[in-house]
């Protein structure tokens, strides 16, 4: 079982709700942090990092001496990162996407395959949680790929779960597609209304089942809940704001540690997320 | 022209809500709104809308399956595993690479250029502002900050204004590549967390790379004072100067559940004071004024 933990506005509290969810289910879990742009469950599970690997992807290399300068590489690429000038060939390799088009159109054989960093993968354990990270390279547009590097080393057998990165776009849905269940972590004010209506929309195109959890739910106001009483969203559970939570935080320790009361609260929330997925097998079945 | 960016590299840290306040203090100047996957600025600013533009991003492959061979050269050429065995294209799948399209033996594919999203130019109380909408689950942030970006600087140059404030996206991935390159200065809002440290060295490491110099401003410094201090010392030590520590209160809350930036919700608060404070650190900094401009 594949739980994405994603939200649309950033800061509302995924990697509070992922971490904390992980530790109360223990070694029958993994946690993949997705976030691959700023991957922040390592600063609390604090895990020994056992293994590491550079993650590239593909980028043209030209052989001048074996090229033609006939133009069908630059022909074929979109994305613009390759051009002919003259007798000199130029390749951008921050602006390929690495489809390969260059590669199976020269007929020169003159371009090989040459990789671009994307960023590492981490191994590690802490907390009593199996932890894979991905970390992308500082100046890296594309993190697409480096996320679904790291959901591929995701041991299926295991409930598993994604600290998905905030936003609707591409690396979310990089990080919620092909998962059991989404669920979306919000704050009752107005930003986290209207990032959870996007992040909704993206779930439906998905067609995932999802929840909600409600973050700091006693500050704001209550277009939340009746947004998700119209729209028939599950809310599985509510943080109220706690300084105490906030300050423990800060420091990068987490609620079940400052509070252990919250780890049976966190395995309820388990129990609930496995019902939904139940009901929606149900009611797939019976359409 | 001066560009302000207003970046923190994790989210919800209070860019959106400061960038509304600090454009209470500023005058002449343009908003844009550059976090256009999750775009919150327009909740505080209630833009009306004067011009409404399509965003043309990529492509996308669509397989005409009565042309269609069968052959499976377009599933053994796609990286992205967007075709099936029912050579039906996953429009979400789909990079746009049109490698299939060119090179299907039965020219079977066609390749239709996709709506991707829509930006807007607008007005508001507090000036004209650029904004836009990236469609769910699309590609091409990058372009499209990139392209409100541009049009923020057009509106300042024809308005005759002086500054853009732009509310950045968080991350260090493709939207803040582009919301950043050709900036004046980043403020960096972050808040004295582990992970704020953590996110803010990487967007300090990213503004390096196109040479922009930051500016922090600590948001919630109360909640821990150790931490707030470490971010200062951090800044320090990457010469940038910290220009404010902001105080929690639920009034940031309070303020946008009203549609209100903090200023206008109570001016004369102890927030008041302490926005007013990191914005006059801001704009009268080496950073923004390496031109020789001085305060506004």
């Amino acid at each position: 079982m594949i739980i994405s933990i994603a939200s649309g506005k950033g800061g509302t509290g995924k990697t509070t709700v992922a971490t904390n969810l992980a530790v109360s289910l223990g070694d029958s879990c993994m946690l993949l942090d997705c976030d691959v742009e700023e991957p922040n469950a390592h600063l609390f599970l604090q895990p020994q990092i056992e293994k590491s690997e550079t993650v590239a992807t593909f980028i043209p290399i030209v052989d001048e001496g074996l090229c033609t300068f006939c133009r069908k590489c630059a022909d074929i690429c979109r994305f613009r990162a390759i051009a002919v000038l003259g007798k000199k060939v130029l390749v951008f390799p921050e602006l390929c996407h690495s489809c390969g088009g260059c590669l199976v159109v020269c007929p020169d054989k003159a371009i090989t395959a040459g990789g671009r960093e994307l960023g590492v993968v981490e191994w590690g354990q802490g907390a009593g949680v199996a932890l894979i990270q991905g970390r992308l390279r500082v100046g890296e547009a594309m993190s697409p790929p480096l996320i679904k590097k790291v959901r591929a080393y995701a041991d299926t057998r295991r409930t598993v779960i994604i600290d998905a990165p905030p936003g609707t776009s591409c690396p979310v849905i990089a990080a919620m597609r092909g998962v059991n269940f989404v669920l979306l972590v919000t704050e009752p004010t107005p930003f986290g209304l209207h990032d959870l209506q996007l992040a909704v929309e993206a779930v439906r195109l998905l067609d995932i089942p999802c929840g909600l959890v409600i973050n700091r739910c006693d500050m704001g106001d209550d277009q939340v809940r009746d947004y998700a009483r119209q729209e028939r969203l599950p809310i599985l559970l509510e943080i109220p704001f706690d300084r105490k939570i906030a300050e423990a935080y800060s420091r990068g320790r987490m609620i079940v540690e400052e509070m252990p009361e919250w780890q049976e609260k966190f395995r309820e929330l388990f129990g609930q997320i496995k019902l939904e997925i139940l009901a929606d097998i149900w009611r797939r079945e019976r359409q | 022209m001066r560009e302000l960016v207003i970046v923190s590299g994790k989210g919800g840290t209070g860019k959106t809500s400061l960038t509304a306040a600090f454009a209470s203090l500023a005058k002449e100047n343009v908003l844009c709104d550059a976090d256009v996957d999750a775009a919150d600025l327009h909740l505080l600013l209630q833009p009306e809308i004067r011009r409404r533009t399509d965003f043309m991003g990529g492509s996308k492959a669509v397989i005409d399956l009565k042309r269609c061979t069968s052959c499976g050269l377009c599933r053994d050429l796609c990286r992205f595993e967007a075709i099936d065995a029912e050579y039906k294209v996953d429009g979400i799948a789909c990079e746009g690479c049109g490698v299939c399209v060119d090179l299907c033996p039965a020219q079977a594919i066609d390749f239709p250029i996709q709506k991707c999203g829509e930006w807007f130019i607008s007005e508001t109380r507090l000036g004209p502002m650029v904004h836009a909408r990236l469609g769910i689950g699309e590609e091409n942030s990058g372009k499209l900050v990139s392209c409100i970006r541009q049009e923020a600087r057009k509106l300042v140059e024809e308005q005759g204004l002086e500054l853009i404030i732009t509310d950045g996206p968080p991350g260090i991935g493709c939207p803040v590549i582009a919301s950043i390159g050709g900036a004046t200065a980043l403020v960096l809002v972050v808040e004295p967390t582990v992970s704020g440290l953590h996110d803010m060295i990487r967007v300090i490491d990213l503004a390096g790379h196109f040479k922009a110099p930051c500016l922090l401003c600590v948001n919630k410094f109360d909640l821990n004072i150790e931490m707030t201090e470490q971010l200062e010392e951090v800044a320090r030590q990457r010469k940038m100067r910290a220009v404010g520590r902001i105080p929690f209160d639920p009034m940031f809350t309070k303020a946008m559940i009203v549609g209100k930036n903090v200023l206008e919700y109570k001016k004369d608060s102890q927030i008041a004071r302490a926005v007013q404070e990191a914005w006059d650190g801001i704009i009268n900094s080496p950073a923004m004024n390496s031109y020789g401009i001085r305060s506004m």
